[in-house]
Protein backbone atom coordinates (compact mmCIF):
# COMPACT_ATOMS: atom_id res chain seq x y z
CA UNK A 1 0.00 0.00 0.00
CA UNK A 2 2.88 2.33 0.92
CA UNK A 3 4.56 1.60 -2.44
CA UNK A 4 1.32 2.16 -4.36
CA UNK A 5 0.89 5.52 -2.64
CA UNK A 6 4.49 6.45 -3.52
CA UNK A 7 3.96 5.46 -7.17
CA UNK A 8 0.78 7.56 -7.28
CA UNK A 9 2.58 10.53 -5.73
CA UNK A 10 5.42 10.12 -8.26
CA UNK A 11 3.02 10.38 -11.22
CA UNK A 12 1.26 13.37 -9.66
CA UNK A 13 4.69 15.01 -9.30
CA UNK A 14 5.47 14.28 -12.99
CA UNK A 15 2.13 15.92 -13.93
CA UNK A 16 2.94 18.93 -11.71
CA UNK A 17 6.29 19.36 -13.49
CA UNK A 18 4.52 20.49 -16.65
CA UNK A 19 2.00 22.80 -14.96
CA UNK A 20 2.41 26.58 -14.49
CA UNK A 21 5.80 26.91 -16.15
CA UNK A 22 8.46 29.27 -14.85
CA UNK A 23 9.28 32.39 -16.94
CA UNK A 24 11.32 31.32 -19.98
CA UNK A 25 14.44 33.54 -19.47
CA UNK A 26 14.82 32.14 -15.94
CA UNK A 27 14.07 28.59 -17.06
CA UNK A 28 16.65 28.87 -19.86
CA UNK A 29 19.39 29.83 -17.43
CA UNK A 30 18.34 27.01 -15.07
CA UNK A 31 18.48 24.48 -17.94
CA UNK A 32 21.96 25.64 -19.00
CA UNK A 33 23.14 25.43 -15.39
CA UNK A 34 21.76 21.90 -15.06
CA UNK A 35 23.34 20.78 -18.36
CA UNK A 36 26.65 22.01 -17.00
CA UNK A 37 26.24 20.28 -13.65
CA UNK A 38 24.49 17.06 -14.67
CA UNK A 39 26.03 16.32 -18.09
CA UNK A 40 29.36 18.17 -18.45
CA UNK A 41 30.16 17.52 -14.81
CA UNK A 42 29.75 13.79 -15.42
CA UNK A 43 31.71 13.47 -18.67
CA UNK A 44 35.01 12.81 -16.89
CA UNK A 45 33.75 9.80 -14.95
CA UNK A 46 31.79 8.52 -17.98
CA UNK A 47 34.90 8.65 -20.21
CA UNK A 48 37.10 7.06 -17.54
CA UNK A 49 34.73 4.17 -16.85
CA UNK A 50 33.83 3.55 -20.49
CA UNK A 51 37.47 3.37 -21.57
CA UNK A 52 38.36 0.74 -19.00
CA UNK A 53 35.09 -1.24 -19.33
CA UNK A 54 35.71 -1.42 -23.10
CA UNK A 55 39.23 -2.67 -22.40
CA UNK A 56 38.05 -5.31 -19.93
CA UNK A 57 35.32 -6.56 -22.29
CA UNK A 58 37.96 -7.01 -25.01
CA UNK A 59 40.39 -8.85 -22.75
CA UNK A 60 37.72 -11.15 -21.33
CA UNK A 61 36.31 -11.93 -24.78
CA UNK A 62 39.79 -12.66 -26.12
CA UNK A 63 40.65 -14.95 -23.22
CA UNK A 64 37.46 -16.94 -23.77
CA UNK A 65 37.96 -17.31 -27.54
CA UNK A 66 41.04 -19.51 -27.55
CA UNK A 67 40.07 -21.83 -30.39
CA UNK A 68 42.24 -21.27 -33.51
CA UNK A 69 39.10 -21.77 -35.63
CA UNK A 70 37.44 -18.63 -34.28
CA UNK A 71 38.61 -15.48 -36.10
CA UNK A 72 40.16 -12.72 -33.99
CA UNK A 73 37.76 -10.24 -35.58
CA UNK A 74 35.07 -11.64 -33.31
CA UNK A 75 36.79 -9.87 -30.40
CA UNK A 76 36.03 -6.50 -32.04
CA UNK A 77 32.51 -7.66 -32.90
CA UNK A 78 31.77 -8.76 -29.30
CA UNK A 79 33.23 -5.56 -27.89
CA UNK A 80 31.10 -3.40 -30.19
CA UNK A 81 27.92 -5.28 -29.43
CA UNK A 82 28.50 -5.32 -25.67
CA UNK A 83 29.43 -1.66 -25.48
CA UNK A 84 26.69 -0.34 -27.77
CA UNK A 85 23.86 -2.53 -26.52
CA UNK A 86 24.51 -2.66 -22.78
CA UNK A 87 27.61 -1.12 -21.29
CA UNK A 88 27.26 2.38 -22.68
CA UNK A 89 23.54 2.92 -22.09
CA UNK A 90 22.80 0.75 -19.03
CA UNK A 91 26.07 0.60 -17.09
CA UNK A 92 26.64 4.33 -17.55
CA UNK A 93 23.08 5.02 -16.41
CA UNK A 94 23.64 3.09 -13.18
CA UNK A 95 26.77 5.19 -12.59
CA UNK A 96 24.76 8.34 -13.35
CA UNK A 97 22.02 7.19 -10.95
CA UNK A 98 24.70 7.21 -8.26
CA UNK A 99 26.48 10.41 -9.20
CA UNK A 100 23.74 12.64 -10.61
CA UNK A 101 20.86 10.98 -8.74
CA UNK A 102 22.35 11.46 -5.30
CA UNK A 103 23.28 15.06 -6.21
CA UNK A 104 19.68 15.76 -7.26
CA UNK A 105 18.17 14.16 -4.13
CA UNK A 106 20.56 15.82 -1.73
CA UNK A 107 20.29 19.28 -3.31
CA UNK A 108 16.47 19.20 -3.41
CA UNK A 109 16.30 17.48 0.01
CA UNK A 110 18.50 20.16 1.57
CA UNK A 111 16.26 22.84 0.06
CA UNK A 112 13.30 21.03 1.58
CA UNK A 113 14.72 20.82 5.13
CA UNK A 114 15.91 24.43 5.06
CA UNK A 115 12.42 25.59 3.95
CA UNK A 116 13.71 26.93 0.61
CA UNK A 117 10.99 24.96 -1.20
CA UNK A 118 8.36 26.45 1.12
CA UNK A 119 9.84 29.85 0.27
CA UNK A 120 9.30 29.16 -3.45
CA UNK A 121 5.72 28.00 -2.83
CA UNK A 122 4.93 31.05 -0.69
CA UNK A 123 6.09 33.29 -3.55
CA UNK A 124 3.53 31.55 -5.77
CA UNK A 125 6.12 29.59 -7.76
CA UNK A 126 5.41 26.03 -8.89
CA UNK A 127 8.41 24.57 -7.05
CA UNK A 128 8.16 21.21 -8.83
CA UNK A 129 8.36 22.89 -12.24
CA UNK A 130 11.14 25.23 -11.10
CA UNK A 131 13.29 22.43 -9.68
CA UNK A 132 12.53 19.33 -11.76
CA UNK A 133 11.72 20.57 -15.27
CA UNK A 134 15.23 21.97 -15.95
CA UNK A 135 16.72 18.66 -14.84
CA UNK A 136 14.49 16.68 -17.24
CA UNK A 137 15.39 18.97 -20.16
CA UNK A 138 19.09 18.94 -19.22
CA UNK A 139 19.03 15.15 -19.16
CA UNK A 140 17.84 15.17 -22.79
CA UNK A 141 21.51 15.87 -23.53
CA UNK A 142 22.37 12.60 -21.85
CA UNK A 143 22.30 10.56 -25.15
CA UNK A 144 25.28 12.69 -26.28
CA UNK A 145 27.17 11.56 -23.18
CA UNK A 146 26.23 7.97 -23.95
CA UNK A 147 27.40 8.38 -27.57
CA UNK A 148 30.76 9.52 -26.18
CA UNK A 149 30.70 6.48 -23.84
CA UNK A 150 30.15 4.19 -26.85
CA UNK A 151 33.03 5.73 -28.77
CA UNK A 152 35.43 5.75 -25.82
CA UNK A 153 34.40 2.20 -24.78
CA UNK A 154 35.19 0.83 -28.23
CA UNK A 155 38.41 2.87 -28.29
CA UNK A 156 39.35 1.33 -24.92
CA UNK A 157 38.65 -2.11 -26.38
CA UNK A 158 40.82 -1.39 -29.42
CA UNK A 159 43.69 -0.12 -27.23
CA UNK A 160 43.48 -3.16 -24.93
CA UNK A 161 43.14 -5.57 -27.87
CA UNK A 162 45.91 -4.10 -30.02
CA UNK A 163 48.46 -3.13 -27.40
CA UNK A 164 47.71 -6.12 -25.19
CA UNK A 165 48.38 -8.46 -28.09
CA UNK A 166 44.89 -10.01 -28.08
CA UNK A 167 43.86 -8.99 -31.61
CA UNK A 168 45.67 -7.23 -34.44
CA UNK A 169 44.30 -3.76 -35.15
CA UNK A 170 43.03 -4.71 -38.63
CA UNK A 171 41.18 -7.76 -37.32
CA UNK A 172 39.63 -5.77 -34.46
CA UNK A 173 38.40 -3.04 -36.82
CA UNK A 174 37.08 -5.67 -39.23
CA UNK A 175 35.10 -7.13 -36.32
CA UNK A 176 33.75 -3.71 -35.46
CA UNK A 177 32.31 -3.40 -38.97
CA UNK A 178 30.94 -6.94 -39.11
CA UNK A 179 27.14 -7.38 -39.39
CA UNK A 180 26.46 -3.87 -38.16
CA UNK A 181 22.74 -3.27 -37.54
CA UNK A 182 21.98 0.48 -37.35
CA UNK A 183 18.79 -0.15 -35.34
CA UNK A 184 20.98 -1.23 -32.41
CA UNK A 185 22.12 2.38 -32.08
CA UNK A 186 18.49 3.56 -32.23
CA UNK A 187 17.54 0.97 -29.59
CA UNK A 188 20.38 2.14 -27.40
CA UNK A 189 19.37 5.79 -27.68
CA UNK A 190 15.70 5.01 -26.98
CA UNK A 191 16.82 3.29 -23.78
CA UNK A 192 19.05 6.22 -22.93
CA UNK A 193 16.21 8.76 -23.23
CA UNK A 194 14.01 6.64 -20.95
CA UNK A 195 16.84 6.23 -18.44
CA UNK A 196 17.52 9.97 -18.57
CA UNK A 197 13.92 10.68 -17.58
CA UNK A 198 14.17 8.13 -14.75
CA UNK A 199 17.47 9.61 -13.49
CA UNK A 200 15.99 13.13 -13.48
CA UNK A 201 12.63 12.35 -11.87
CA UNK A 202 13.03 9.54 -9.29
CA UNK A 203 15.81 11.28 -7.30
CA UNK A 204 13.83 14.55 -7.52
CA UNK A 205 10.79 12.74 -6.11
CA UNK A 206 12.82 11.41 -3.17
CA UNK A 207 14.21 14.89 -2.48
CA UNK A 208 10.85 16.66 -2.74
CA UNK A 209 8.89 14.26 -0.54
CA UNK A 210 11.50 13.51 2.11
CA UNK A 211 10.76 14.33 5.73
CA UNK A 212 13.14 15.10 8.58
CA UNK A 213 16.57 16.70 8.79
CA UNK A 214 20.12 16.34 7.52
CA UNK A 215 20.34 12.62 8.38
CA UNK A 216 17.21 11.92 6.35
CA UNK A 217 18.71 13.77 3.36
CA UNK A 218 21.50 11.17 3.33
CA UNK A 219 19.02 8.32 3.69
CA UNK A 220 16.84 9.75 0.91
CA UNK A 221 19.90 9.89 -1.41
CA UNK A 222 20.64 6.22 -0.77
CA UNK A 223 16.99 5.22 -1.27
CA UNK A 224 16.83 7.29 -4.46
CA UNK A 225 19.91 5.52 -5.85
CA UNK A 226 18.47 2.08 -5.06
CA UNK A 227 15.07 2.82 -6.62
CA UNK A 228 16.54 4.58 -9.66
CA UNK A 229 18.78 1.55 -10.30
CA UNK A 230 15.87 -0.88 -9.84
CA UNK A 231 13.64 1.05 -12.25
CA UNK A 232 16.49 1.34 -14.80
CA UNK A 233 17.10 -2.42 -14.68
CA UNK A 234 13.40 -3.27 -15.00
CA UNK A 235 12.80 -0.79 -17.83
CA UNK A 236 15.95 -2.09 -19.56
CA UNK A 237 14.42 -5.57 -19.57
CA UNK A 238 11.02 -4.34 -20.80
CA UNK A 239 12.53 -2.13 -23.54
CA UNK A 240 14.84 -4.90 -24.74
CA UNK A 241 11.90 -7.30 -24.96
CA UNK A 242 9.80 -4.71 -26.79
CA UNK A 243 12.44 -3.45 -29.21
CA UNK A 244 14.63 -6.48 -29.86
CA UNK A 245 12.60 -9.44 -28.65
CA UNK B 1 -6.90 42.45 6.92
CA UNK B 2 -7.03 38.72 7.49
CA UNK B 3 -10.11 37.12 9.02
CA UNK B 4 -9.76 33.58 10.30
CA UNK B 5 -13.01 31.71 10.81
CA UNK B 6 -13.11 28.56 12.92
CA UNK B 7 -10.22 26.69 11.27
CA UNK B 8 -9.44 23.08 12.07
CA UNK B 9 -6.37 21.16 10.90
CA UNK B 10 -5.37 17.56 11.60
CA UNK B 11 -2.45 15.31 10.65
CA UNK B 12 -3.62 11.72 10.82
CA UNK B 13 -5.14 11.27 14.27
CA UNK B 14 -3.52 14.40 15.66
CA UNK B 15 -5.94 17.32 15.78
CA UNK B 16 -3.57 20.32 15.75
CA UNK B 17 -5.85 23.34 15.26
CA UNK B 18 -9.22 23.14 16.98
CA UNK B 19 -11.48 25.88 15.74
CA UNK B 20 -9.43 29.09 15.76
CA UNK B 21 -11.14 32.36 14.87
CA UNK B 22 -9.50 35.77 14.92
CA UNK B 23 -8.86 38.92 12.91
CA UNK B 24 -5.49 40.43 12.01
CA UNK B 25 -5.73 44.10 11.14
CA UNK B 26 -3.82 45.99 8.49
CA UNK B 27 -0.94 48.20 9.62
CA UNK B 28 -0.54 46.32 12.90
CA UNK B 29 2.00 43.82 14.16
CA UNK B 30 -0.03 40.78 15.16
CA UNK B 31 1.77 38.22 17.31
CA UNK B 32 0.92 34.56 17.72
CA UNK B 33 2.39 33.08 20.89
CA UNK B 34 2.17 29.75 22.67
CA UNK B 35 4.27 26.86 23.87
CA UNK B 36 6.09 24.56 21.43
CA UNK B 37 3.52 22.16 19.98
CA UNK B 38 0.61 24.54 20.51
CA UNK B 39 0.00 24.77 16.75
CA UNK B 40 1.60 28.15 15.95
CA UNK B 41 3.60 27.01 12.93
CA UNK B 42 0.68 24.98 11.52
CA UNK B 43 -1.54 28.05 12.01
CA UNK B 44 0.96 30.25 10.15
CA UNK B 45 1.30 27.70 7.33
CA UNK B 46 -2.52 27.68 7.03
CA UNK B 47 -2.44 31.48 6.70
CA UNK B 48 0.22 31.12 4.00
CA UNK B 49 -1.84 28.54 2.12
CA UNK B 50 0.84 25.86 2.54
CA UNK B 51 -1.64 23.77 4.58
CA UNK B 52 -5.33 23.68 3.79
CA UNK B 53 -7.68 23.58 6.82
CA UNK B 54 -10.24 20.75 6.85
CA UNK B 55 -12.85 23.08 8.26
CA UNK B 56 -13.27 26.84 8.47
CA UNK B 57 -12.05 29.56 6.17
CA UNK B 58 -9.50 32.33 5.86
CA UNK B 59 -10.43 35.63 4.24
CA UNK B 60 -7.77 37.99 2.83
CA UNK B 61 -9.19 41.50 2.29
CA UNK B 62 -12.58 40.02 1.36
CA UNK B 63 -11.21 37.08 -0.69
CA UNK B 64 -12.04 33.67 0.77
CA UNK B 65 -9.07 31.35 0.22
CA UNK B 66 -11.28 28.26 -0.15
CA UNK B 67 -13.17 29.88 -3.05
CA UNK B 68 -10.04 30.70 -5.07
CA UNK B 69 -8.80 28.64 -8.01
CA UNK B 70 -5.24 27.26 -8.01
CA UNK B 71 -4.05 30.17 -10.18
CA UNK B 72 -5.83 32.75 -8.00
CA UNK B 73 -4.20 31.19 -4.93
CA UNK B 74 -0.78 31.51 -6.56
CA UNK B 75 -1.57 35.14 -7.40
CA UNK B 76 -2.62 35.75 -3.78
CA UNK B 77 0.65 34.26 -2.59
CA UNK B 78 2.49 36.84 -4.65
CA UNK B 79 0.93 39.42 -2.32
CA UNK B 80 2.50 37.67 0.68
CA UNK B 81 5.99 37.97 2.09
CA UNK B 82 7.38 35.39 4.45
CA UNK B 83 10.37 35.45 6.79
CA UNK B 84 11.17 31.85 7.70
CA UNK B 85 12.65 30.76 11.02
CA UNK B 86 15.89 29.68 9.34
CA UNK B 87 15.67 32.56 6.80
CA UNK B 88 15.34 30.04 3.89
CA UNK B 89 17.67 32.01 1.63
CA UNK B 90 18.64 30.31 -1.62
CA UNK B 91 22.18 29.02 -1.03
CA UNK B 92 23.17 29.19 -4.67
CA UNK B 93 22.38 32.90 -4.97
CA UNK B 94 24.09 35.99 -3.58
CA UNK B 95 22.28 38.34 -1.18
CA UNK B 96 21.40 40.52 -4.17
CA UNK B 97 20.23 37.48 -6.17
CA UNK B 98 17.98 36.37 -3.32
CA UNK B 99 16.31 39.76 -3.05
CA UNK B 100 16.05 40.20 -6.82
CA UNK B 101 14.57 36.72 -7.31
CA UNK B 102 10.85 37.63 -6.85
CA UNK B 103 11.26 40.72 -9.08
CA UNK B 104 12.95 38.66 -11.77
CA UNK B 105 10.24 36.04 -11.50
CA UNK B 106 7.10 38.15 -11.48
CA UNK B 107 7.78 41.57 -12.94
CA UNK B 108 8.76 42.91 -16.33
CA UNK B 109 11.16 45.47 -14.89
CA UNK B 110 14.45 46.16 -16.59
CA UNK B 111 17.68 45.05 -14.95
CA UNK B 112 18.39 48.64 -13.87
CA UNK B 113 14.94 49.07 -12.32
CA UNK B 114 15.29 45.79 -10.43
CA UNK B 115 18.76 46.79 -9.25
CA UNK B 116 17.40 50.12 -7.94
CA UNK B 117 14.63 48.36 -6.04
CA UNK B 118 17.07 45.80 -4.57
CA UNK B 119 19.45 48.57 -3.49
CA UNK B 120 16.54 50.42 -1.91
CA UNK B 121 15.21 47.48 0.16
CA UNK B 122 18.69 46.36 1.20
CA UNK B 123 19.38 49.88 2.39
CA UNK B 124 15.99 49.88 4.14
CA UNK B 125 17.03 46.82 6.19
CA UNK B 126 20.46 48.40 6.84
CA UNK B 127 22.47 46.05 4.66
CA UNK B 128 24.84 48.07 2.56
CA UNK B 129 27.95 46.08 1.75
CA UNK B 130 26.61 42.55 1.50
CA UNK B 131 25.21 42.57 -2.06
CA UNK B 132 27.70 40.12 -3.52
CA UNK B 133 28.02 37.83 -0.51
CA UNK B 134 26.48 34.35 -0.35
CA UNK B 135 24.20 33.33 2.57
CA UNK B 136 26.96 31.10 3.96
CA UNK B 137 29.21 34.19 4.28
CA UNK B 138 26.92 36.35 6.43
CA UNK B 139 25.75 36.25 10.07
CA UNK B 140 22.37 35.04 11.37
CA UNK B 141 21.13 38.59 11.93
CA UNK B 142 22.16 39.61 8.40
CA UNK B 143 20.39 36.55 6.98
CA UNK B 144 17.20 37.61 8.76
CA UNK B 145 17.54 41.09 7.30
CA UNK B 146 18.05 39.66 3.80
CA UNK B 147 14.96 37.49 4.36
CA UNK B 148 12.98 40.59 5.37
CA UNK B 149 14.29 42.46 2.32
CA UNK B 150 13.25 39.56 0.06
CA UNK B 151 9.83 39.45 1.75
CA UNK B 152 9.12 43.16 1.19
CA UNK B 153 10.72 43.67 -2.22
CA UNK B 154 7.40 43.04 -4.01
CA UNK B 155 5.47 45.43 -1.73
CA UNK B 156 3.40 42.67 -0.13
CA UNK B 157 0.01 43.22 1.49
CA UNK B 158 0.70 40.53 4.07
CA UNK B 159 3.94 39.79 5.92
CA UNK B 160 4.39 36.59 7.89
CA UNK B 161 7.35 35.89 10.16
CA UNK B 162 8.08 32.58 11.84
CA UNK B 163 10.14 33.24 14.96
CA UNK B 164 12.21 36.02 13.39
CA UNK B 165 14.30 36.39 16.56
CA UNK B 166 15.28 32.79 17.12
CA UNK B 167 19.03 32.30 17.40
CA UNK B 168 19.77 36.03 17.60
CA UNK B 169 21.41 37.98 20.41
CA UNK B 170 19.04 40.32 22.35
CA UNK B 171 20.34 43.48 20.69
CA UNK B 172 19.95 42.13 17.15
CA UNK B 173 16.55 40.67 18.12
CA UNK B 174 15.33 44.14 19.13
CA UNK B 175 16.68 45.61 15.86
CA UNK B 176 14.78 42.97 13.86
CA UNK B 177 11.59 43.59 15.87
CA UNK B 178 11.79 47.32 15.35
CA UNK B 179 12.54 46.87 11.67
CA UNK B 180 9.47 44.65 11.18
CA UNK B 181 7.27 47.13 13.05
CA UNK B 182 8.60 50.10 11.08
CA UNK B 183 8.02 48.31 7.78
CA UNK B 184 4.50 47.31 8.87
CA UNK B 185 3.61 50.95 9.57
CA UNK B 186 5.47 52.38 6.60
CA UNK B 187 3.82 50.13 4.00
CA UNK B 188 0.54 49.53 5.90
CA UNK B 189 1.02 45.73 5.79
CA UNK B 190 -0.90 43.09 7.71
CA UNK B 191 1.90 41.47 9.68
CA UNK B 192 1.59 38.19 11.57
CA UNK B 193 4.56 37.03 13.66
CA UNK B 194 5.00 33.68 15.40
CA UNK B 195 7.21 34.16 18.40
CA UNK B 196 8.40 32.80 21.74
CA UNK B 197 10.22 35.99 22.51
CA UNK B 198 8.64 37.89 25.40
CA UNK B 199 10.56 41.05 24.56
CA UNK B 200 8.80 41.05 21.18
CA UNK B 201 5.46 40.57 22.93
CA UNK B 202 6.07 43.57 25.16
CA UNK B 203 7.68 45.77 22.49
CA UNK B 204 5.67 45.27 19.31
CA UNK B 205 2.62 43.15 20.23
CA UNK B 206 -0.22 45.38 19.06
CA UNK B 207 -2.41 42.31 18.90
CA UNK B 208 -1.49 39.05 20.60
CA UNK B 209 -3.09 35.69 20.01
CA UNK B 210 -2.23 33.01 22.58
CA UNK B 211 -2.65 29.40 21.43
CA UNK B 212 -2.79 26.44 23.78
CA UNK B 213 -3.17 22.83 22.61
CA UNK B 214 -4.63 24.02 19.30
CA UNK B 215 -7.25 26.30 20.88
CA UNK B 216 -7.35 30.08 21.03
CA UNK B 217 -6.80 30.58 24.76
CA UNK B 218 -6.59 34.36 24.85
CA UNK B 219 -6.23 37.45 22.66
CA UNK B 220 -5.50 41.06 23.43
CA UNK B 221 -2.76 43.71 23.27
CA UNK B 222 0.64 43.96 24.96
CA UNK B 223 -0.89 46.31 27.51
CA UNK B 224 -3.72 43.90 28.31
CA UNK B 225 -1.41 40.92 28.68
CA UNK B 226 0.08 42.59 31.80
CA UNK B 227 -3.32 42.74 33.44
CA UNK B 228 -4.82 39.43 32.38
CA UNK B 229 -5.80 36.87 34.99
CA UNK B 230 -5.83 34.00 32.49
CA UNK B 231 -3.68 31.39 34.22
CA UNK B 232 -2.36 29.76 31.06
CA UNK B 233 -1.23 33.13 29.69
CA UNK B 234 0.41 34.27 32.94
CA UNK B 235 2.15 30.90 33.34
CA UNK B 236 3.54 31.21 29.82
CA UNK B 237 4.41 34.90 29.76
CA UNK B 238 5.81 35.06 33.28
CA UNK B 239 7.69 31.76 33.21
CA UNK B 240 11.07 33.53 33.65
CA UNK B 241 12.13 35.03 36.99
CA UNK B 242 12.71 38.41 35.38
CA UNK B 243 9.16 38.68 34.05
CA UNK B 244 7.75 37.36 37.33
CA UNK B 245 9.48 40.26 39.11
CA UNK B 246 8.25 42.74 36.49
CA UNK B 247 4.67 41.53 37.01
CA UNK B 248 5.04 41.66 40.80
CA UNK B 249 6.28 45.24 40.55
CA UNK B 250 3.36 46.10 38.28
CA UNK B 251 0.80 44.59 40.70
CA UNK B 252 2.40 46.36 43.67
CA UNK B 253 2.39 49.63 41.77
CA UNK B 254 -1.27 49.15 40.84
CA UNK B 255 -2.25 48.45 44.44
Amino acid sequence: MKYLEAIGKYFIMVYEVFKKPTKWPIMRSLILKEIDELIFGSLGIIIFISFFIGGVVTIQTALNLNSPLIPKSLIGFATRQSVILEFAPTFTSIIMAGKVGSYITSSIGTMKVTEQIDALEVMGINSVNYLVFPKIIAMLAYPFAVAIAMYVGILGGWVAGTFGGYAPSGEFVKGLQLDFIPFHITYSFIKTVVFAFIIATIPSFHGLYMKGGALEVGKASTTAFVWTSVVIIISNYILTQLLLG
Amino acid sequence: MIEVENIHKSFGDTHVLKGISTTFEQGKTNLVIGQSGSGKTVFLKCLLGLFEPEQGNICYNGKYYADLSTDQRRDLRQEMGMVFQGSALFDSMTVEGNVMFPLDMFTRQTKAEMQDRVDFVLERVNLIDAHKKFPSEISGGMKKRVAIARAIVMNPKYLFCDEPNSGLDPKTAILIDNLIQEITKEYNITTVINTHDMNSVMEIGEKILFLKDGFKEWEGTNKEIFKTDNEAVTNFVYSSELFKKVRQMYIEERN
